[in-house]
């Protein structure tokens, strides 16, 4: 059976999943030791030409310090990173062929927005008339054409934003290194700038590679993401998935909202397993095969949208349904959250609101039978 | 409603400023005097601003101070931001502490001390005694203070400024002179000035390592005022105050008006979106 699709995905673009492609960008083992503390740990990434990878983490992760230790500032305890074949080892952060843009922006205060993005350019002795040809292109894609003359304390955060980009962009890198770029912006600004910047990116055929911990974030700009755990990537795939096909409860909890049910394995085969839920009688039938053997525990992760809600009581028997009582609501608009008890444990499902008004809205302490697709989770042993 | 200040106020603020400026009012107020005794009070004249330009004792010891406040400011100011780039910027090196602590130690040194170990030092080196003894001697000691006014300006520097100079393809010593060095300039110029300052009116180092022919001004009006205090002294010192004045004036002025357009600036930048 071919696998199905998970989430939208570039057309003909996926290098990662050809062997014959060759890395762009690759750790090999590094390793980061500050001290004793351990901030990278024996990890190995490999990044392709023209992809929008990001590092996805909770802060402490050892996202930065990757970024910092491609761009120069950091040199890894153990390993190497190789970019377009070559070793970046010994090579100072004023010859890599990298740019960087700062999650404080870094603007250098004394220059006009023109002196700060004609700044890298200057350094590589580029003639006065094509710097000025490259900023005015810079300032237009930007559209701070009018700011050129400012100094970065006459700008607003989201036009400081832009300028950082410009300038980072104007030597155009081989790679454009972005570290939590939009933190500062607001969240209607913040969603805007997402999609520029992968407009950008197609447009310039760069490499992007950008450092975040808001998973929304990284899920609307990346190709692939890296999920990164106190100094180890935890996975790497496409954001659909990660979302769909997390491979550990870190990963899953990390990612979205999701239900963790614990279970002890009944029976599995090459077609499914089936699982005896802990709390509450019911069992769980996954169109999934695992190698955990009969009686082990097990963790069933299943999404709160692809949880089915009807008011009633199951009749028994039925794979993949459970009753439960209503406990929470929490009515957000487009949707409701609604918190079930089934026994000790609590599951979460959502519905959307599609019409304006219901018959019999599902209220509090209502019974009901939550059930879901074969398919609809995925069995975690980790 | 806004209250008038309080007699408690106005009465601490009398007694505050008395207390402060009426020597130096009287100071003021005597080199415009008549007589040529120095506390009675004979009329209203400039005479003795004549008689200053005419002595020429006095008006050289005024041009080797400025020349030794210069120089030693200078290279004062050099040492001294060289010494609070190492504090702020290298991290933990062996012997930090140490050397911070020995930095600083000149702020809290007798001058006597310093001065009579700088004494045998140039004594031991068998240097003659001048001009350039003067000079160093107060490089050193203007020094730490330079390094304490820079010091404080390069903690609020975001470092991240200079790492993205490097990252746009500008090595490090140039990346000091295009960015860094800009950037904390006032610190730099307030650190100058106060050199300048100190070297102007030290009297007991300068005594201790000057020689025949650098007699500071200091020292010039020190040893005057043991024969009996005169109005020509008096015509000197309200000089000094009044270079001392103006400059004050015109660097707080400086000071405001950035301040008030980089304020305006702001909120012109968040007013514009």
């Amino acid at each position: 059976m071919a696998k199905k699709p998970i989430g939208p995905v570039r057309r003909d673009y996926a290098p990662w999943d050809d062997p014959a492609s060759v890395p762009f960008i690759e750790f090999r083992n590094v390793t980061k030791r500050f001290g004793d503390f351990t901030a990278v740990n024996n990890l190995s990434l490999k990044i392709y030409e023209r992809e929008f990878f990001a590092l996805l983490g909770g802060s402490g992760c050892g996202k930065t310090t990757m970024m910092r230790m491609l761009a120069g500032f950091e040199t890894p305890t153990e390993g190497e990173i190789l970019l377009d074949g070559q070793s970046l080892s010994g090579v100072p952060p004023y010859r890599r062929p990298v740019n960087m843009m700062f999650q404080s922006y870094a603007l250098f205060p004394h220059m006009n927005v023109e002196a700060n993005i004609a700044f890298g350019l200057k350094q590589d002795d580029m003639p006065k008339a094509e710097i000025a040809d490259r900023v005015a292109e810079m300032l237009r894609l930007t559209k701070l054409e009018s700011f050129a003359k400012r100094k970065p304390h006459q700008l607003s955060g989201g036009q400081r934003q832009r300028v950082a980009l410009a300038r980072s962009l104007a030597k155009r890198p081989k790679v454009l290194l972005l570290d939590e770029p939009l933190g500062a912006l607001d969240r209607k600004l913040r969603e805007e700038t997402q999609f520029e910047l992968m407009n950008l990116q197609e447009d310039l055929k760069m490499t992007f590679l950008i450092v975040t911990h808001d998973q929304e974030e990284a899920m609307t700009v990346a190709d692939r993401i890296a999920v990164m755990d106190a100094g180890e990537i935890v996975q790497v795939a496409t954001p659909g998935e990660i979302y769909e096909a997390p491979n550990s409860k870190f990963v899953a909890d990390f990612i979205g909202d999701v239900n963790l049910i614990e279970a002890k394995v009944e029976e599995t085969s090459e077609t499914g397993t089936r699982l005896q839920a802990v709390h509450g009688n019911y069992v769980i039938d996954s169109a999934q095969s695992v190698s955990a053997s009969k009686g082990e525990t097990v963790w069933y992760a299943i999404r709160p949208e692809k949880v089915r809600m009807e008011l009633g009581e199951p009749s028994g028997g039925d794979l993949n349904s459970a009753g439960a009582i209503v406990w929470d609501i929490a009515y957000l608009g487009d949707m409701s959250i609604f918190h079930s008890r089934i026994g000790e444990a609590s599951l979460r499902s959502t519905v959307a609101n599609v019409t304006r008004t219901v018959e019999r809205p599902i209220s509090w302490d209502d019974k009901v039978v939550l059930s879901w697709d074969r398919d609809a989770g995925v069995i975690l042993t980790e | 409603m806004t209250r008038g200040p309080s007699w408690f106020n106005v009465t601490s603020l009398v007694l505050g400023f008395s207390f402060l400026y009426l020597p130096i009012l009287l100071l003021v107020v005597f080199s415009f005097n008549e007589s040529r005794l120095v506390t009675v009070w004979g009329g209203f004249s400039t005479k003795w601003y004549a008689e200053l330009l005419r002595n020429e004792q006095l008006l050289d010891a005024f041009w080797v101070t400025i020349r030794v406040a210069f120089f030693s400011a200078t290279v004062a100011t050099v040492l001294g931001t060289m010494a609070a780039l190492v504090l702020v910027r290298s991290g933990r090196f062996v012997g930090r502490s140490l050397f911070s602590g020995m930095v600083f130690a000149p702020l809290v040194m007798p001058e006597v001390i310093l001065g009579l170990s700088l004494l045998l030092l140039f004594v031991a080196m068998d240097q003659a005694r001048g001009f350039w003894t003067v000079m160093l001697a107060h490089t050193t000691f203007a020094m730490c203070y330079v390094a304490v006014v820079v010091q404080s300006r390069l903690v609020g520097f975001d470092k991240s400024i200079e790492e993205a100079a490097e990252d746009l393809g500008c090595p490090p010593v140039r990346t000091f002179f295009q960015i860094t060095l800009p950037i904390i300039f006032p610190g730099v110029i307030a650190g100058w000035m106060l050199a300048f300052t100190l070297s102007l009116d030290d009297l007991v180092i300068a005594s201790f390592t000057t020689g025949p022919g650098a007699t500071t001004l200091p020292m010039k009006i020190y040893s005057q005022v043991r024969l009996g205090v005169t109005p020509e002294i008096n015509a000197v010192c309200t000089i000094l105050v009044g270079f001392v004045t103006i400059g004050v004036i015109a660097a707080s002025l400086a000071t405001k008006r950035q301040q008030v357009k980089r304020e305006r600036d702001e909120r012109a930048a968040i007013a514009g979106g």
